[in-house]
């Protein structure tokens, strides 16, 4: 096996930075369909990371008052207010407003599962008579709690300059602060706006996936927190396996817009360590739709640096051949 | 309990937040600087509007300007490398002396951009090839030390064998030095930099050529400077290739260098570039007065270019649009090729 890719799937991420005799590869599946939005996991992670106060402040928005991940929100729960039934079809696939004889005329291509299950809600005694199921309702609030991804080719790992920022032998990416200058390199490349600088302090600052607890075989303080469990933390392997189980549960009970997101080896960055079952798209939540390792171009990049200066070179001597002035 | 008075004049001594306006004043922390805030919209495609990315916490003036003279200074190797081979000392001096305050500026200036300036050091630490930013800070360890003995041989007429060698060396990696700078912008997830990877080192070195020329056509005699005038005709004409290329082959993330300020510094550099080019390449070998100014424009034009590629990926990692609309693009591509392959 290579050991040196940018990208693709790599199911050895530990073995394949250095590591012998690895502990399989540990990370967390978000389950943000049972998060409550209680944030314990954000207070929680501030607690046993000791990460510093950045400011009350109301966002105006929603009961979202973090706002994003950054230095000082390892954890970062999403709070999406929606005009959209929770049972039914994937939002991208709801029919209203559609014209079917126009879509025909076109030759539209058939959906490759044939379309959604039918919502099989069972209705719910004692919630009065009109008939409605829980999830019939044209509101839903999604909640979701965001994380470091801890990539399979990470970014924020390939660009830093200094070793500061290296992958565990828990197959998790985390900064060493004693070494980080501070040159900000790994801010602008992470894909999915995690990693970032705290200004008064200079260094980068990420989630290590508690890599002191999970070292003394701890669960991390997030998913310690969790009262849903929205947030399970464990081998990789098995997380994937229960997460896929997940969906198809959801999916049978009619919740058709339930979807993993970073589950999957052959995505840009390789699979996420830590990935998550949406239940709209990425972009809902403020997560990009396709993320890549800028890393996967760089073979390319390197070698249009050496021509670009080659070429200047040879331009540049080319203009002292022949004429005298 | 309520202190305040209804006076004359209006209420008095009212607690100052008690009718704070949620969202609607000030400044956030993770809002992009100097943006007001309202209460943002819902919107299907971001999170109220919210970056994907991180933008980077580069300053211009560091990063850019970095940008900027690492390309003077390298291109100067270059030239001076020239000057020094065909006897033209009056082009290879002031050339080696441009290299070497450049590379010291942008040594600064990287040094200054630093969080923990004192780590600096720690660049040193580790040799990646993975990293720009470390390929780079070895490139100006070998690149920065020969283009300042090629400067102080020549000024002193000390040790002129080490600094024929010296000169040689700084001419082989000041290109490196000029191009690599590119690398470093587009190996990131700014949609801006990252989409640029193929054209960006080209628009890089062109830059880096046309700042050396404009410096060369202001500090050396009129007599030595054909190749310096020459250089930049070849160069505006390789910038303006290269970015026309660039910005056609990003799509909609080419927006950023078009509008704003991003947009506003590179229809400068081009202006700039064109005139100090042709004008260089008309006047400059008459008048030392209009050798002069064309070289200063093609400074600042080199300047603009760097600044406007900086603010434009900037703008870009600024809004969601750019990173989510092409990737979204993508999804739905790879989604009708699957279905496709599923009919056949």
């Amino acid at each position: 096996m290579p050991t040196n890719q940018f990208s693709g799937p790599d199911p050895h991420v530990a073995a394949s930075a250095g590591h012998r005799d690895a502990p399989p590869r540990y990370g967390f599946f978000t389950d943000t369909s049972v998060c409550i939005g209680c944030k314990a996991c954000e207070v929680a992670c501030k607690e046993w990371n000791a990460i510093p106060e950045d400011g009350l402040e109301l966002t105006g928005m929603s009961f979202d008052n973090t706002g994003r991940l950054g230095a000082d929100s390892w954890r970062h729960v999403a709070f999406v207010e929606q005009r959209k039934p929770l049972v039914g079809p994937p939002p991208d696939e709801s029919h209203r407003g559609v014209d079917a004889l126009a879509a025909a005329a076109q030759g539209v291509t058939v959906p490759e599962q044939g379309g959604w299950p039918a919502p099989l809600v069972p209705e719910q005694p004692g919630r009065g008579g009109d008939g409605g199921s829980a999830g019939d309702t044209d509101l839903r609030w999604l909640m979701a709690s965001d994380v470091c991804k801890h990539c399979t080719h990470a970014a924020c790992l390939d660009v830093c300059p200094t070793g500061s920022l290296f992958r565990t032998e828990f197959g998790t990416v985390v900064v060493q602060e004693d070494i980080c200058n501070g040159c900000g390199y790994c801010v602008p490349a992470c894909p999915y706006g995690v990693i970032d600088q705290r200004p008064d302090d200079g260094r980068a600052w990420k989630c290590t996936l508690c890599y002191d607890r999970v070292g003394v075989g701890m669960e991390p303080a997030c998913a310690k927190a969790c009262p849903t469990d929205s947030i399970q933390f464990g081998e990789l392997d098995e997380l994937r396996e229960r997460a896929a189980a997940r969906v198809e549960q959801l999916h049978g009970d009619g919740v058709g817009s339930a979807r993993l997101y970073g589950h999957d080896p052959e995505d840009g960055v390789g699979g996420d360590g830590a990935f998550f079952l949406l239940l709209d798209e990425p972009e809902v939540y403020g997560l990009p739709p396709d993320p890549v390792v800028t890393t996967r171009d760089l073979p390319r990049m390197w070698a249009h640096v050496g021509v670009a200066a080659a070429t200047m070179l040879g331009g540049l001597a080319a203009m002292f051949v022949g004429r005298r002035s | 309990m309520s202190t305040s008075d209804v006076t004359r004049d209006g209420i008095r001594g009212a607690h100052p937040g008690r009718e704070a306006r949620v969202g609607g004043t000030g400044e956030q922390r993770w809002r992009p600087r100097g943006q007001r805030t309202a209460a943002p919209e819902y919107s299907p495609d971001s999170y109220y509007g919210l970056p994907v990315l991180n933008p980077p916490r580069w300053a211009a003036t560091d990063i850019a300007g970095y940008f900027f003279l690492g390309g003077l200074a390298g291109g100067s190797s270059v030239l001076a490398a020239g000057g020094h081979w065909t006897n033209r000392p009056g082009l290879a001096r002031p050339a080696k002396l441009v290299a070497l305050g450049a590379v010291s500026g942008s040594v600064v200036a990287l040094v200054h951009d630093l969080g923990r300036p004192a780590r600096f050091l720690n660049m040193l630490r580790v040799f990646k090839i993975t990293s720009p930013m470390s390929v780079g800070s070895w490139l100006l360890a070998a690149y920065g030390p020969a283009a300042g003995a090629a400067a102080i041989t020549d000024l002193t007429g000390w040790f002129p064998r080490i600094g024929a060698t010296a000169t040689a060396t700084a001419a082989v990696l000041g290109p490196l030095v000029a191009a690599y700078t590119a690398a470093l912008a587009a190996d990131t997830a700014v949609p801006a930099w990252h989409e640029g990877h193929r054209e960006l080192p080209f628009v890089f070195v062109s830059s880096a050529a046309l700042a050396a020329s404009g410096a060369s056509m202001i500090a050396a005699p009129t007599a030595q400077t054909g190749p310096a005038r020459r250089a930049a005709v070849l160069a505006a004409a390789g910038e303006l290739a290269a970015t026309a290329r660039m910005e056609r082959r990003m799509g909609m993330v080419a927006e950023p260098y078009r509008t704003g300020w991003g947009g506003r510094l590179m229809k400068a550099a081009k202006a700039l570039t064109v005139a100090g080019a042709v004008g260089g390449a008309l006047l400059g070998r008459r008048s030392r007065v209009a050798a002069g100014v064309c070289g200063a424009a093609l400074l600042v034009g080199s300047a603009c270019t760097r600044f406007g590629v900086f603010h434009a990926g900037m703008e870009s990692a600024r809004d969601p649009k750019y990173t989510v609309e092409p990737q979204r693009a993508r999804v739905r591509e790879r989604a009708a090729r699957a279905a496709e392959e599923n009919v056949a």
